[in-house]
């Protein structure tokens, strides 16, 4: 796999070593994307510059990665992207509680009315350009991943890209489960980040909350 | 309160729902005075749009009083203002640009997938339009939530009556931007196809804009007369054919600028349409798309081709070679409202353009079952419908000219 120069230290990579804690699941990920590369060098003939969490077919990623517009500046971004802000833009986010020495404890709303807790240690902040993170064993789903902040083009603001591996709960059934329902992590993580864009970019998360003939449905409540 | 619900394909009802309410900061509520039954809106009474769940409300034309204000709306209560049918941020790097009808926020993560899936990127929000638009309730109802109340919405002065400045909310600016889109240098032969609304005011647009002729198409005898009235050469398809009376008129070059503002559901009883007619039937396409291939067909070599009709999907038959090898420019998209609200009311102020003299029904909110059917089944009497929901029901009135008819 080529790498431009600009490209960043792989975020898991750097996020295990930060935290020295190897959460199996994360952990195989990052061999399978070891083993990708590998593989990947023998046959290598064309390079290519597209962002790492793009190759190969979706359905074999390990990684998980969107990538957001934002006209505002960076450090900006990069400033309020801080886990007491993350009830704001995040849905299924319930609290999030510091711990200290940069844990924190995420209460989320999970499929069929749980609530699973994630406990996420920030292994690295690189000012104004990235944050990478690492669950703790004591997290309910192993996951690590990367938000990453680059300046865009001709005064555009900012591109904002979110890189995600997570073990999903009980699963690939627990994975169809939380789909269905629409609290698959992937889903939730491109509509969050969607939701952090109108947040920074309007001062208010946007809402289609209005009246209509179905009885079920609150004028102040979202639908889909 | 009262709204216009669509309950299914040709099923509207009014029904009794909740009032909207304040959401968040820079929401408003308004009171609806005036709202207009749209070209657009019947797309979705025959069920052509998909995404749309039974029990929406509908609308999109609208205006109304500021009843309401949420702590960081510019509105304030009593204001009488217009509202553009697109939702738009203001801050995104589309409405920096003036695409507000690209607005990247205003439709909300829950409906932007679909809407992404199906056209490569998610559409900008829209009231009354189906989900894929963000699913926000319309405007046929007596009250509505304007999200963004400080970007969309133009205060209206006094002096001006609702029928002089409703057609802001969406025909009048998708007329003008379907004629700026023609690109018109002074002296163009411009041709328009359907002479709906939008098309009579892409008409006076076009002649605003230094078009030196407008041709209008359709088989209307009264839409024909008003594009008449507004000052265009009128051709009755029906009665000639189209393309050689264009070319014929032109010196056999073709007119410099087509416009089509048909859209999805042409008419019409020529082989290409008929076979599109059963493709839609059958559901394997959406489009039925005969205007559009007689524009293509008909424009000069090197001209311009501007598309404000609706489309939703894929298309047959599309004339792609005659496009490339006579070298058209092509123009099209949701109308960018708040961009030229303001100029557009300085030229209504000025009498620049008839918005008046279109409207052929006014009518109670209660009735608009009945309007919708009218406005679907009688097009040659029913040139534009404006809904009221202080009229008691029943209270009908046809415009003077429509009574000697």
């Amino acid at each position: 796999m080529s790498r431009s120069k600009n490209d960043l230290p792989d975020p898991l990579i750097l996020a295990a070593a930060g935290a020295g804690i190897a959460v199996l699941a994360t952990g195989a990920a990052l061999l399978q994307r070891r083993r990708h590369r590998e593989s990947r060098g023998q046959e290598e003939t064309i390079a290519t510059d597209a962002p790492h969490w793009t190759l190969d077919k979706a359905s074999s990623r390990a990684l998980f990665g969107k990538s957001v517009l934002i006209n505002r500046p960076r450090a900006e971004l990069y400033a309020a992207w801080m886990p007491e802000r993350f009830p704001e833009f995040m849905e299924n986010v319930v609290a999030v509680d510091d711990l200290g020495d940069d844990v924190s404890q995420w209460t989320i709303r999970a499929p069929a009315g749980r609530e699973v807790t994630l406990v996420n240690r920030i292994t690295e902040r690189v000012e104004d350009t990235s944050i990478y993170w690492q669950s703790t064993p004591v997290s309910d789903i192993a996951n690590s991943g990367e938000v990453r902040f680059i300046d865009a083009p001709a005064g555009r603001g900012t591109y904002v890209s979110l890189i995600l591996a997570y073990d999903p709960p009980a699963g690939k059934v627990g994975r169809f489960a939380a789909k269905l329902l629409q609290r698959e992590p992937e889903v939730q993580a491109r509509r969050d980040l969607h939701r952090f864009k109108q947040l920074m970019e309007t001062g208010e998360v946007t809402t289609n909350a209005s009246p209509s003939a179905r009885g079920a449905e609150s004028p102040t409540e979202p639908h889909i | 309160m009262r709204a216009v619900t669509w309950q299914g394909r040709h099923k509207i009802s009014v029904e009794t729902v909740p009032d909207p309410e304040i959401v968040n900061p820079r929401d408003a509520i308004i009171r609806v005075t005036s709202t207009a039954i749209c070209g657009s809106d019947l797309h979705l009474y025959d069920g052509y749009i998909p995404g749309m769940r039974a029990g929406d409300i509908v609308g999109h034309e609208f205006m109304g009083e500021v009843v309401e204000t949420g702590a960081a709306s510019t509105l304030q209560r009593g204001q009488r203002v217009v509202v553009p049918f697109t939702i738009s941020c203001g801050q995104c790097f589309f409405c920096e640009k003036q695409q507000y009808s690209a607005c990247d926020n205003s439709n909300p993560s829950e409906t932007r997938d679909a809407s992404e899936l199906m056209m490569g990127h998610a559409m900008g929000g829209a009231f009354g339009y189906a989900h894929l638009t963000g699913g926000y309730a319309g405007g046929q109802a007596e009250y509505v939530r304007i999200p963004y109340s400080d970007v969309g919405p133009v205060v209206i002065p006094d002096d001006l009556a609702d029928d002089d400045v409703l057609f802001l909310s969406d025909i009048l600016p998708t007329g003008w931007q379907a004629a700026v889109n023609a690109d018109i240098e002074p002296g163009d032969t411009v041709a328009v196809w359907g002479c709906g609304p939008v098309g009579l005011f892409t008409i006076q647009s076009a002649l605003l804009l230094g078009a030196g002729r407008v041709i209008a198409i359709d088989h209307f005898p009264t839409r024909l007369a008003l594009a008449k009235k507004y000052g265009a050469e009128i051709l009755d398809y029906t009665k000639v054919d189209v393309r050689e009376a264009l070319a014929e008129m032109t010196g056999g070059i073709g007119p410099d600028a087509c416009i089509d503002c048909v859209g999805m559901e042409s008419h019409g009883f020529t082989v290409d349409n008929i076979l599109d007619q059963v493709k839609v039937k059958l559901l394997s396409s959406t489009e039925r798309i005969h205007a559009l291939r007689q524009a293509i067909l008909a424009c000069r070599k090197g001209g311009r081709l501007s598309i404000p009709g609706v489309y939703g999907g894929f298309a047959d038959k599309f004339p792609l070679g005659q496009l490339m090898e006579k070298g058209l420019t092509v123009k099209s998209g949701q109308t960018h409202v708040q961009r030229y609200s303001g100029d557009l009311l300085e030229m209504i102020q000025a009498g620049k353009f008839d918005t008046v003299s279109l409207i052929s029904h006014h009518a109670s909110l209660e009735d608009a079952a009945d309007m919708y059917r009218h406005w679907h089944d009688e097009q040659n009497l029913y040139t534009k419908i404006v809904l009221k929901p202080g009229l008691a029901k029943g209270a009908v009135s046809a415009r003077q000219e429509m009574e000697h008819a």
